[in-house]
């Protein structure tokens, strides 16, 4: 039998980790992100978890890929101020291919803006906020059943593809609770990063030769290697041979590219015969779907909403399917419109916004507003460079 | 006299990644060297020991030891090796560092490994300066000192590496200067053989980048010039400013982290198993 429990969004992903096998905790106090470390500190133990609370997030960042060399699926969690702060440590784990996975609660910002009000201003440092080019993967859930969906994913595709994760929420997501109805524990799949079979003086933890993500040894289990942030070769050393680089640096993005089927997931809502699309992530999406089904069945308005769960990387196809043909496009986002770049890209056009970031969810009201308005055009649209 | 342990350097070393990239000369090989003494006669199992190091000439250490080895971001390998031990109690972790990489950026680190008293035996290179990013001060610098970024003579004050640790909570506490081999084999391999935060403060030669500046271009003068300044006498630390050497605090009574963890584990799972569970 599936448990129905009232949950908040932070205790969902705190069931969740667990439920997906995190054994491994390490974090620093920041609203609105609190409850998750505190959840974590409850439940680790009871399992033979470990919790830390370290003495910054630059060093929570570091203690869980630490920790998961050793094998353990690791969770950590914060909001906007920590985010950039774990940033140097993120990029370390996309360089070095050791799985994890970060929340972000993203709060109003920018710096410490308004820690316990919503915000959605880390779309782009999700994709871009650790230096130098690099593989990322962002889940963006909206509800609180895919919170906890997602969560599980996060850890999947993060051991499936040595690649940390992040999981991105806010405070509405969060803070807010509801009921939600848990699968049933055996039906969770989880999946374990692959491990090598070859013999230890064998190994080479960054062999590209059976396939794009090579497995992962564990330390302390008798295959002994070198991780390093350095450009590495295949055995795991530095090098400066720049052939190497490329190649390296290719299969890291190409990990990801090529497997795009398998890492992307967005959601439609009745788009095929929209003339108008919003565009939406998140808590957001949550107003933006009511505006819909309100504006359809009220008005008949002929809206259609597309939302990412997966936004980096960005369902691409997706949405240029989903916008072909539609006269209108609005994207609804609580930041000064960083989806909507996005978007542009995508579409090679420029799109209506509907923005706010002073801390305020956009309401379905202030969506369908902006629906029912005569014309998109004399709407503030954003210039498009491109 | 006494002479070192004889010991298969080869056997523990990763010849292949071999010459190193330190400069001739450099303190960092002999640090390197008695490591490996002390690994070899208090028998640890490589299998089961981790080596980190961060950035810095110090963060190349664990590229070249054959061993679980991780090479981490500039002034986090205690955050990693943190994480790595509590993930895994049963290992030994060993963190090499320089007094740039401990003691400035990665300064919050350090004062908080020594307040957990977690078992990690860190080994603090001190060479006055950022040796691989030329010669920069360092929170270790020799006031008046000479540097890029101290053209007119540092006016920095210098951290007690040792006094910081102590007061920090690390259960073990010593020095040692590069130009003592054999001192050095006994103080990494007593912190070895410590449970609890260990450090060793080892004194060291970066006679390019600091010496060249400050009237110690040449290796063998500025590791005699080391000598000079150590000391085992406390008063003379004292009254003339030098570095005191030997161990200068060890309590086996503390409780180390992770094995409090461990028991904190132990009791709340017999609580929820006797309540039938969680």
């Amino acid at each position: 039998m599936s448990q129905i429990i009232a949950y908040t969004g932070n205790q969902i992903i705190v069931k969740a980790a667990i439920d997906a096998g995190c054994t491994f905790y390490a974090g620093y106090p920041i609203s609105p992100s609190s409850e998750i470390a505190a959840g974590m500190a409850v439940e680790l133990p009871k399992i033979g978890g470990v919790f830390i609370q370290m003495e910054d997030e630059i060093a929570s960042m570091a203690a869980i890929v630490g920790a998961s060399l050793t094998g353990r699926k690791c969770l950590t969690a914060t909001s906007g101020p920590g985010f950039s702060l774990k940033q140097e440590n993120i990029g370390f784990a996309c360089m070095t291919e050791i799985p994890c996975v970060i929340v972000n609660v993203m709060r109003s910002g920018p710096s410490t803006g308004i820690p316990t009000f919503p915000g959605q201003g880390d779309l782009m440092q999700a994709r871009w906020g650790t230096h130098g080019d690099h593989p990322i993967i962002v889940l963006v859930p909206a509800f609180h059943r895919e919170m906890y969906d997602e969560t599980i994913r996060a850890f999947n595709l993060s051991e499936k593809y040595r690649q940390p994760v992040i999981l991105l929420s806010d405070e509405v997501l969060s803070q807010m609770s509801s009921r939600i109805e848990l699968p049933d524990a055996e039906t969770i799949i989880r999946i374990d990063r692959e491990q090598p079979t070859e013999d230890p003086k064998q190994y080479k933890p960054y062999d590209h030769s059976k396939g794009l993500v090579p497995p992962l040894a564990s330390f302390f289990t008798g295959y002994r290697f070198h991780v390093t942030g350095l450009t590495h070769d295949e055995t795991g050393f530095p090098t400066e041979n720049t052939d190497v680089a490329e190649r390296l640096l290719s299969r890291l993005q190409r990990k990801i590219t090529e497997n795009l089927d398998d890492i992307l997931k967005w959601d439609e809502l009745m788009v095929e015969d929209a003339e108008t699309l919003v565009v939406s992530v998140g808590s957001v999406a949550r107003s933006a779907q009511q505006a819909v089904l309100e504006a359809r069945e009220r008005y008949g308005l002929k809206v259609g909403l597309f939302r990412p769960v997966t936004l980096w990387p960005f369902p691409e196809q997706a949405l240029l399917h989903a916008a072909a043909g539609k006269q209108r496009i609005l994207v609804v986002e609580m930041n000064e419109g960083q989806l909507a770049l996005e978007v542009e890209r995508v579409l090679h056009k420029s799109v209506e916004t509907l923005l706010k970031s002073n801390g305020v969810l956009i309401t379905p009201a202030e969506i369908k507003g902006r629906l029912l308005a005569e014309t998109s055009l004399k709407a503030p649209v954003r210039g498009f460079a491109g | 006299m006494s002479k070192l342990a004889e010991v298969n350097y080869n056997e523990y070393l990763r010849m292949h990644r071999f010459p190193t990239t330190w400069c001739a000369g450099c303190g960092d090989g002999a640090i390197m060297k008695s490591l490996v003494r002390a690994i070899d006669e208090v028998k640890l199992d490589r299998d089961k020991t981790a080596i980190i190091s961060g950035i810095g000439c110090s963060g190349r250490f664990s590229g070249y030891m054959d061993f679980n080895t991780l090479h981490v971001t500039h002034g986090r390998a205690l955050a990693f090796a943190t994480g790595m031990k509590m993930a895994y109690p049963e290992g030994k972790i060993i963190v090499v560092s320089g007094d740039g990489d401990s003691l400035a950026i990665g300064g919050n680190h350090f004062i908080h490994a020594c307040r957990r008293n977690i078992d990690i035996c860190l080994i603090i290179i001190n060479n006055y300066t950022y040796g691989l990013t030329g010669g920069q001060v360092s929170p270790s610098t020799p006031l008046a000192s000479s540097t890029p970024t101290t053209p007119y003579g540092s006016i920095e004050p210098v951290f007690d590496t040792c006094k910081l640790a102590i007061a920090a909570g690390a259960s073990f506490v010593s020095r040692s200067v590069v130009a003592s081999p054999l001192h050095m084999d006994k103080m990494i391999k007593a912190a070895l053989s410590h449970k609890g935060f260990a450090l060793v403060e080892v004194m060291s030669n970066c006679h390019v980048n600091w010496g060249r500046k400050n009237e110690f271009a040449a290796a063998a003068e500025l590791i005699k010039h080391l000598k000079d300044r150590s000391t085992f006498s406390a008063k003379e630390a004292e009254a003339e400013g030098k570095h005191l050497l030997g161990i200068l605090h060890q309590d086996k009574e503390k409780k180390e982290y992770s094995e409090t963890y461990c028991e904190m584990i132990e009791k709340v799972q017999a609580r929820v198993h006797s309540k039938g569970g969680a």
